[in-house]
């Protein structure tokens, strides 16, 4: 399933540290303090290695953890994205392939302040 | 200005200056034996009137210094001391960048720091004035310094500033340690007591954070201590700190630091020996 391509700042640009479970994350670019639970901190650092959509994110995370079904998994990820870009973590890197049928946001892959 | 007086706290070097004399002098008695600064001072306060004809026929302090806030209320010149001690606070909070700033208590034994932080009335300056008279070393009931590169705890052992039923917990001491009792103040009725003399003959020690806690004073509390997670510590005191956003990187590798190397504990108490025994409950773990 291809969806919208999904991208976030190299591992530099932030620092973080775990708390317990719960990720603290400093957004160098927007001087923003985020507290972040799994699957968060997964999918940013799944995103490391280059802008992915939900169902390759999947594939990415399935080589180190154990996914449920790789279609459930991509939805669950697609909505965690959707927090995440709205929280200004990840951005949409260019509008999906013609054939996925996903609907998208026109002027999208806009990068935050 | 026409009156001067310039201190160190801590690390910090003020200069005060005033167009009346009454405050300064007042000033002078209250830190009497603090040292004056060695180089420049970091923050200037300047008390003026806040209209220049109100010096002579209604004298109102309007606090102004480096840092300002817009809009900050002029108080009555008969409270020129607190506009002074809250131009001191007002520059710390606004233009402090050595230090992460911690609206914290602080007490130190045997060279480590337990901090106290908590809202308004939580009960940081009296717990931390009560331990300072019964064998702790008072590091300042307002802010605590993290020095981001080292992780120590600097002190600032400003004059603690005592409000309402407080007041009544501090008449054993020397009375030339407290300063005129102010009414009517924005705060109600407030009182400042310097802090003890080891307080401000080791002020420039700082200390190893070992402990976090979250005072909470209420006359129904059960007197209890609990637990209290790093993610909410850390939340917690990226809320108590006036100047974490500022510090940007420096500030959350700091601030993380402390949380994951630091316990943290929440106390309720009803009385404030209840909170001194649980301070020292916590402390011995």
């Amino acid at each position: 399933m291809a969806g919208p391509l999904y991208a976030a700042d190299p591992p530099g640009a932030v620092a973080s540290a775990d708390l317990e479970g719960l990720t603290a994350l400093f957004h160098a670019r927007s001087g923003t303090t985020h507290i972040l639970a799994p699957p968060a901190p997964q999918i940013l650092q799944a995103l490391a290695s280059g802008p992915a959509d939900a169902g390759e994110i999947a594939a990415r995370l399935a080589a180190d953890f154990e996914l449920a079904a790789e279609a459930d998994a991509a939805a669950a990820i697609s909505a965690r994205l959707a927090e995440l870009e709205a929280a200004g973590l990840v951005w949409r890197e260019s509008a999906p392939t013609a054939d996925s049928g996903t609907k998208t946001a026109a002027g999208s892959g806009q990068a935050l302040e | 200005m026409r009156h001067r007086f310039e201190l160190r706290v801590g690390p910090v070097a003020f200069r005060i200056g005033s167009a009346w004399r009454g405050p300064v002098d007042a000033l002078r008695r209250l830190y009497s034996g603090y040292p004056a600064p060695e180089g420049v001072c970091d923050f200037t306060v300047r008390l003026e009137p806040e209209r220049p004809w109100r010096r002579a026929l209604r004298p109102s302090v309007a606090i102004r210094g480096d840092y300002m806030l817009p809009g900050a209320a002029p108080l009555a010149l008969a409270h020129g001391l607190l506009a002074a001690e809250m131009g001191m606070n007002l520059q710390m909070a606004l233009g402090q960048r050595r230090f992460l700033l911690l609206h914290a208590a602080a007490v130190e034994r045997e060279g480590k720091a337990v901090l106290l932080t908590g809202h308004s009335g939580a009960g940081k300056s009296t717990l931390s004035a009560l331990l300072g008279e019964r064998g702790w070393r008072f590091m300042g009931d307002e802010f605590a310094l993290l020095d981001p590169e080292s992780g120590l705890i600097h002190s600032f052992p400003r004059t603690v500033s005592l409000k309402n039923e407080s007041l009544a917990l501090f008449g054993q001491v020397d009375p030339a340690r407290l300063g005129p009792v102010m009414e009517g103040t924005p705060k109600g009725t407030i009182r400042h007591l310097r802090p003890p003399a080891n307080a401000v003959a080791r002020m420039a020690e700082p200390a190893e954070p070992a402990l976090i806690l979250f005072p909470r004073f209420g006359s129904n509390m059960a007197g209890e201590a609990r637990e209290v997670g790093s993610a909410e510590v850390f939340v917690r005191l990226t809320q108590a700190s006036t100047n974490y956003v500022a510090l940007g990187r420096r500030g959350f590798v700091a601030l993380t630091r402390l949380v994951s190397s630091v316990p943290a504990r929440a106390i309720d108490y009803a009385t404030s020996d209840e909170g001194v025994r649980l301070v020292e409950e916590q402390w011995r773990g």
